[in-house]
């Protein structure tokens, strides 16, 4: 079920099967070079309408360039957008039906709150009154209906966050970029914010466009996720595809914790295949076939919680290291362990502590690890 | 032996926050004398003349030297007495010379002001847009011009602009005109020097102004629909007004009562109250009125700032 060309097929990069349904983005080849260097390079991809697509990845990977191209802030080098099927490569911002709410706000500082929000309108010549009732109803939407007559430094950094979130939703485009919306936001207020977010968007069934580089605030909003690295977009998936079915080292790396292994391929068999991992000093058990040659050379990638923890040997005979106990981190809900192999590698494991009266592991302890068969990514890349 | 050895091991516990103390009373003076300073070098060469001034405003013309009245006498029998002749005041007010000469110089300080401020807010603008690289090179061509003598640079214009000057040539050989046009001495020249002169000082704090703006804000405008007029009119311009009013003030004020250039450049049909003052000073010889018209000119220029004051900060409260 979970093999390698399954994955492949939940990847919805534009050559899968997928590409075109209800696509309302399409970046079609898109280049970017400022001078030498490449922000952006050969990126094709398609949103669809009605998503929130987050665009995830560390700084300088060409993800916050990419957006600034929807939006027409640069010029591709190479390529073409289209918005809603409509060419607008070479529209100016001023002309694209395309939102944005910026990273740093961006709110007029010698504009009140309501005139901030009603700039975009006032633009379209919308009439007055219309106008009046349009930011009104924006700011009742953000729960800011007392605010209209501030000033942006009377304002804390939340409050200032709705206001470009409203300003942005105004003109009621039909796809909206965020750069880093929750960024400057503590962590209290951007855990609740993040579903607010998801709430508004559900009810005025906008695209979305976000750029994050922190991957829990992708997991949490992204209908669907494109991690890119080095101006290249290396997996479009939902949050569980990026998750669990990672297709090459850097995405199994970025996302989440994960303990990453090189091996090569023993025993290709379509139904299951056999890994010799040096670093582990074992040949782990995959149950499922390898679209890959059997001389390439391949990683094994395993999540820290889906390893078992124990003191004493398992059943299994497959998939079973033993190792010492180096670190322990308690977090309450987990316990975070770094295992040292035989080989003087270590391996990562969270346990859920589900008792509160648990066989505590202590440093040194002799343990055995044990995964199940489905549990081990290979990637290739 | 003891004694000496007790001392500064009892002094140790306390020593460390009196030493404290000394540098926080030290720092207070340092700081005291860093504001102090500048503030006392005011007082002695803007007040003291201010005072000697506004002391002769205050006396009539006499054939002596100074040719002034001293405004305290002492009678022969220890009576100290005070003229103040306040109808130098009403004179001045009162005569249509002066009325003339300074409505004419607020005007052409007025119109040199406005032509500075379009010339000088593109090129402030180019400057803060520049690639970094440039922008010392144009910060430096800006600032060139206060390396020669203000004086001289004038008198520059005086060959610039004559009959057989550079300028009247250019235009003969494109054939604009068929004869040299009479360029000194109008108020033309006028304009030409005070615009050339001022401009820098349009140029500095409009460049500050526009330099802090950020750029985000114009994208923000861009995206919300706002053509790049819409957007300067909008969002560029009331951002930089701090910059646009500091310039505004920097080249209206000293331009109001600008004598070199009007003298040099302007014909006699110039009247523009810095030569009046000129006059009144060095051929009439009246002190007292040259003096009188001074203190007049401070106190409407004052009133001109506090009021663009006021304008200003009753903006940024609203």
């Amino acid at each position: 079920m979970t093999t390698d060309s399954g994955a492949a097929s939940r990847d919805s990069r534009p050559a899968s099967t997928e590409a075109g349904r209800d696509t309302y983005v399409r970046i079609d080849r898109v280049t970017k070079k400022f001078g030498a260097f490449t922000a952006v390079r050969q990126v094709s991809l398609d949103i669809r309408r009605g998503e929130i697509f987050c665009l995830l990845g560390g700084s300088g990977c060409g993800k916050t360039t990419l957006l600034r191209m929807l939006a027409g802030f640069e010029q591709p080098t190479e390529g073409r957008l289209y918005i809603d099927g409509v060419d607008v490569t070479d529209v100016p911002p001023y002309e694209r039906p395309v939102n944005m709410m910026f990273q740093s706000y961006a709110l007029f500082p010698h504009m009140s709150v309501f005139e901030n929000v009603a700039f975009g309108l006032k633009q379209d010549r919308v009439p007055k009154a219309e106008i009046r009732d349009r930011v009104a109803e924006m700011l009742a939407l953000v729960q800011l209906q007392d605010y209209g007559a501030r000033k942006p430094h009377q304002l804390s950094g939340g409050q200032r966050q709705r206001v470009a979130l409203a300003r942005a939703l105004a003109k009621r485009p039909k796809l909206l970029l965020l750069d880093e919306p929750l960024g400057a936001l503590d962590k209290k207020l951007r855990e609740r914010t993040q579903f607010e977010l998801v709430g508004i968007q559900e009810k005025l069934g906008v695209t979305f466009v976000i750029v994050t580089h922190d991957q829990e605030e992708a997991m949490v909003l992204g209908t669907r996720i494109g991690v890119m690295h080095a101006g290249e977009i290396l997996q479009v998936g939902t949050p569980t595809d990026i998750y669990e079915y990672p297709t090459s080292r850097y995405v199994a790396d970025f996302i989440g914790s994960v303990n990453l292994y090189e091996g090569r391929i023993v025993e290709d068999e379509p139904d299951h295949v056999r890994i010799e991992v040096p670093d582990m000093a074992t040949t782990v058990y995959v149950d499922h076939g390898i679209a890959a040659p059997p001389t390439a050379e391949v990683a094994v990638a395993i999540r820290p919680e889906k390893i078992h923890i124990t003191p004493y040997k398992p059943l299994e005979a497959e998939n079973v290291v033993r190792g010492t106990i180096q670190e322990i981190a308690y977090l309450g809900d987990n316990s975070r362990y770094v295992v040292r192999l035989d080989t003087g590698k270590v391996v990562r494991v969270t346990r859920p502590n589900v008792y509160r009266h648990d066989e505590r592991l202590a440093w040194d302890d002799s343990v055995w690890m044990h995964w199940h068969p489905s549990s081990i990514v290979v990637v290739t890349r | 032996m003891s004694a000496t050895a007790r001392g500064p091991r009892a002094a140790a516990p306390g020593a460390p926050l009196r030493g404290a103390l000394a540098t926080g009373a030290r720092l207070g003076l340092a700081r005291r004398l860093v504001i102090g300073l500048p503030y006392f070098w005011l007082l002695l060469f803007f007040l003291v003349p201010f005072l000697i001034v506004l002391k002769i405003s205050l006396s009539t013309t006499a054939l002596r030297l100074p040719p002034y009245e001293p405004l305290v006498t002492w009678a022969a029998d220890g009576v100290m007495q005070v003229k103040l002749h306040w109808s130098n005041f009403g004179f001045v007010l009162g005569d249509e010379l002066y009325r003339t000469a300074l409505l004419n110089s607020i005007e052409i300080a007025g119109v040199s002001t406005l032509i500075c401020l379009l010339i000088g807010y593109p090129m402030a603008y180019g400057i803060a847009r520049a690639p970094s690289a440039w922008r010392n090179v144009l910060f430096l061509l800006v600032a060139l011009p206060f390396f020669t003598s203000f004086l001289l640079r004038v008198y520059a214009w005086i060959g610039l602009l004559g009959r057989n000057g550079p300028v009247n040539d250019l235009l003969l050989a494109l054939g604009l005109v068929d004869q040299p046009l009479q360029l000194l001495q109008t108020d033309f020249a006028v304009y030409v020097g005070m615009v050339y002169s001022y401009l820098p000082f349009m140029v500095l704090p409009l460049y500050a102004a526009i330099e802090k703006l950020d750029l985000t804000l114009l994208e923000a405008a861009a995206d919300l629909g706002a053509r790049p007029v819409k957007t300067f009119f909008t969002v560029t311009l009331p951002l930089t007004k701090e910059g646009i009013f500091a310039g505004c003030l920097l080249v209206f004020i000293p331009a109001v009562g600008e004598f070199v250039i009007p003298a040099l450049l302007g014909g006699p049909d110039t009247l523009m109250i810095g030569r009046v003052v000129w006059d009144e000073f060095f051929s009439n010889r009246d002190w007292p009125i040259a003096s009188a018209i001074a203190i007049l000119m401070l106190v409407l220029l004052l009133g001109f700032v506090v009021l663009l004051q006021r304008l200003q900060s009753r903006e940024g409260r609203a």
